[in-house]
């Protein structure tokens, strides 16, 4: 690990009701670091305010204290150094799949032809080569979901934030989705930031697993997966890490 | 058809009670006679036929620029839509035949009232279906545009107005079809040539054959503008199809 990427510094977020004062706390003193390059998986309950430290970390959410930083640069506002994955795709059904990709490039006035090239490496590296001109509409959920990785990397940004992108997809697609993304990271040595659901997903991706605590949000514990890629479902150490990180998990929920 | 044909030729007053050969008559009749002033060579029904056209396209043009461009400010600023929106919700349910007296005085008879008749019909339903499909634009696609590094010109023009398009066409269809109606209005009263013309002055004569020959026009010629309307729809929401 070759210095931090991203730190989040003592981060907090309250949510204010629109009328009357009643507030809720999102997050509370929520600590981590992260290194160049490192796959970090973040677990919890729902609720845990996962979704709510993503949007921080992109920009587009503002912390109600402590401070996000970049390479030693602190977040204020969006910005194409972090690309942004959702579950649900989020692409612009009017664009067709070379489209969506070369949005980013595009608002930034990248030269047409610099554009296009950068569309067409990153088309192929999430393997959709050949389906360029196809429209949102004609694709499948997995297919969409690989549109919006590569609409994000099209910006070659310094960090990939990832909010569940996998969980609306079926198991086979899921499984099929988590290996080739583990392909694309080994290509780009992105600093990648993953929001799941499922303890197994964290595990078999990520270099740490950070379990979070709801109610205010904060981080519980840290997990390092000292296991070599590509994991095996079945493997002892595999499932042993995998209860271990279920069962601390569930504690919180009791 | 052939109901109507016997009908009417039992009750024995084709002055009122026109059958559908009289009616095929009178549309060779009215092909036939001289157009309207100005328009001698196109016949009195083709003549007539294209002056309400063009008022039509003429008025609906209007609105459709007025509308698209008014929408979109006050669908995306909410600051726009707080000071703009009282204004317009009084205006609104004032009927378009409302303002016949008013469009008269100021712009007196033929084309200039019929078009702003039609403007007045064709803009607020444009305008509210704009707002509409602004205001809708999913948030999601907002952030997405934001953390791929667009200002926010940038989401307007890309990301606002592509998501407003089938709200936007929508309204589009509803105003072409309430222009069609405010043009017959506006020709029934405040002019001396088309197709509302054209049939109020068969009515004064006693000729229904000739009235229903105009009614007839008038629908043909709505729907054809309706089919070309949905023609470029199709064109320009192609993605949405599939």
């Amino acid at each position: 690990m070759s210095g931090r990427k991203l730190i989040i510094d003592g981060v907090s977020k309250t949510f204010m009701e629109k009328r009357g004062g009643a507030s809720t706390v999102a997050l509370r003193d929520f600590n981590l670091s992260i290194g160049d390059g490192e796959f970090v998986c973040l677990v919890g309950s729902s609720g845990c305010g996962k979704t709510t430290l993503l949007k921080l970390v992109a920009g587009l959410e503002h912390a109600s204290s402590g401070a996000i930083y970049i390479d030693g640069k602190p977040v204020i506002a969006p910005g194409p150094d972090r690309g942004l994955v959702f579950q649900d795709f989020a692409l612009f059904p009017w664009r067709d799949v070379t489209g969506n990709v070369v949005f980013g490039p595009e608002v930034l006035k990248v030269p047409l032809a610099e554009r296009l090239r950068t569309a067409e490496r990153c088309i192929e590296l999430v393997g959709l080569s050949g389906s360029g001109h196809k429209y949102p509409s004609e694709l499948s959920g997995g297919m969409k979901q690989r549109v919006a990785i590569a609409r994000a990397l099209a910006n070659d940004p310094e960090v990939l934030l990832m909010d569940e992108p996998f969980g609306s997809l079926d198991a086979q697609t899921r499984y099929l989705m988590q290996k080739d993304l583990l392909g694309i990271w080994n290509v780009d040595r992105k600093t990648i930031v993953f929001v799941t659901h499922s303890v197994e997903e964290a595990v078999y991706l990520a270099e740490r697993v950070v379990v979070m605590k709801s109610g205010p949000g904060a981080v519980k514990s840290i997990y390092p997966v000292n296991l070599s890629y590509p994991r095996r479902l079945t493997d002892n150490v595999f499932i042993a890490l995998r209860e271990r990180i279920t069962a601390d998990i569930a504690e919180e929920v009791a | 058809m052939l109901i109507w044909e016997g009908a009417a030729l039992l009750s024995n007053l084709p002055q009122l009670f026109p059958t559908p050969v009289s009616v095929i008559v009178a549309l060779g009749q009215l092909l036939a006679a001289p157009g309207p002033p100005g328009m001698a060579w196109a016949g009195e029904l083709m003549g007539n036929t294209l002056i309400s056209l063009w008022r039509v396209i003429a008025g609906f043009a209007l609105a459709a620029v007025t509308g698209v461009f008014l929408g979109i400010i006050i669908g995306w600023w909410r600051n726009a839509r707080d000071l703009l929106e009282p204004v317009i919700e009084i205006l609104r349910p004032i009927p378009p035949l409302a303002w016949i007296p008013l469009s008269m005085l100021w712009f007196g008879l033929g084309f200039k009232p019929a078009v702003f008749l039609i403007w007045l019909g064709a803009f607020f339903p444009i305008l509210l279906n704009t707002v509409l499909g602004m205001e809708n634009t999913p948030p999601k696609l907002i952030e997405v545009a934001k953390t791929l590094g667009a200002g926010p010109w940038q989401i307007l023009i890309k990301v606002g107005v592509p998501s407003a398009a089938p709200s936007i066409m929508a309204g589009l269809r509803i105003g072409i079809g309430i222009g069609w109606m405010c043009l017959v209005a506006a020709e029934l009263t405040g002019s001396n040539s088309g197709l509302g013309y054209m049939i109020m002055y068969y009515y004064s004569t006693m000729e229904a054959s000739k009235t229903v020959a105009g009614m007839l026009m008038i629908g043909i010629a709505g729907y054809l503008m309706f089919i070309g309307l949905k023609k470029l729809e199709d064109k320009i929401l192609f993605w949405k199809a599939a």
